[in-house]
């Protein structure tokens, strides 16, 4: 361990601000792009089924204004 | 000899390959980001010029390097895309994009943040800083690019395209620190020598390096099975998917 303390180790050698900076905002958006992808892939999934959902319906209509 | 390779050209072949492949990315992504962060972050030994603020270098390099390694398969992608009519190659470069764009925005932000204590300026107009800014401008065109059109086989061409025209910049990138006389420093492990840098600071370098590699692959394969399943979506195999995924879904509730 390179570091005495705890608080040496967040305070790094005076250098917290600029480390401390830099490895949050890198882990904020590696966060963002993963649920953005994730998000993506739900959204597709939705509008499939909903497209699917869609197309039963009006089937279903088709089928009923046959009997009429 | 290489006739099993053609039926990955089929959508719905690579959308399973890549499905399977990528646990094992994240496999090797997540321990050693694990193991390289705490390595350089805390048994790293400080630098006797820089003191603590270097361990910025363990993202700021890999990051870096991993924009230009992103943007080099977008190219080979780009090239068999375009020659080979490949619709394939073509979504590698849509899905790869983002994920570039993200590492050079992390390499400029981190490299900002590193610039400040060192050289007493967030930003300089220097040759290897301005370079890489192109980059992540070219990064960001090709992805507004390929989103400008509704037509994804006419995006995916001229996103290809506009990629081959920006593979200019990775050599200007990389020889920036040679050719110009910059603030920025020199190569320390991509160069025909040993690498000037202290075995116990290089280990966990290497490390997050291998980390953001692996993790690249695995947003590629990720963001490359969102494409298939955007431009097949229609197809049957992806209807079978959904209805699939909503049964189990209500399963479930």
């Amino acid at each position: 361990m390179n570091f005495a303390s705890f608080s040496d180790f967040i305070a790094m050698g005076g250098y917290g601000f600029y480390v401390w900076l830099a490895y949050g905002v890198s882990m904020v958006s590696v966060i963002f792009l993963v649920v953005n992808t994730s998000l993506k892939r739900a959204k597709i999934f939705k509008q499939v089924e909903q497209r699917l959902l869609r197309e039963e319906r009006i089937k279903a209509a088709e089928s009923r204004e046959d009997r009429l | 000899m290489w006739k099993w390779l053609h039926p990955y050209a089929k959508a719905e072949k690579s959308y399973a390959l890549s499905g399977k492949l990528m646990p094992w990315f994240l496999a090797i992504a997540l321990p050693t980001f694990v193991v390289g962060l705490i390595w350089g972050l805390a048994f790293a030994p400080a630098d006797y010029q820089q003191g603590d603020s270097f361990r910025i270098i363990y993202i700021h390099v890999p990051a870096a390097m991993m924009a230009m390694g992103a943007y080099s398969t977008m190219a080979i992608a780009a090239f068999i895309g375009l020659v080979w009519q490949i619709r394939l190659a073509e979504m590698t470069v849509a899905a790869t994009a983002p994920i570039g764009a993200v590492y050079t925005f992390i390499a400029l932000f981190t490299g900002a943040a590193w610039g400040k204590p060192m050289w007493g300026a967030w930003w300089v107009w220097d040759a290897r800083l301005t370079s890489e800014l192109i980059l992540l401008f070219v990064y960001l065109g090709i992805i507004a690019l390929y989103n400008a059109f509704s037509d994804k086989v006419l995006a995916g061409r001229a996103a290809s395209i506009l990629t081959l025209v920006g593979v200019i910049n990775l050599p200007i990138i990389h020889f920036s620190v040679v050719w110009w006389n910059t603030l920025h420093q020199g190569a320390t492990i991509t160069k025909f020598d040993k690498p000037s840098m202290a075995m116990e600071m290089l280990v966990p370098l290497l490390i997050m390096i291998v980390s953001f590699a692996a993790f690249l692959g695995f947003m590629v394969l990720y963001r490359f099975r969102n494409e298939i399943l955007q431009r097949e979506s229609h197809r049957p195999w992806v209807i079978d998917l959904v209805k699939l995924a909503s049964l189990k879904a209500n399963g479930r509730g």
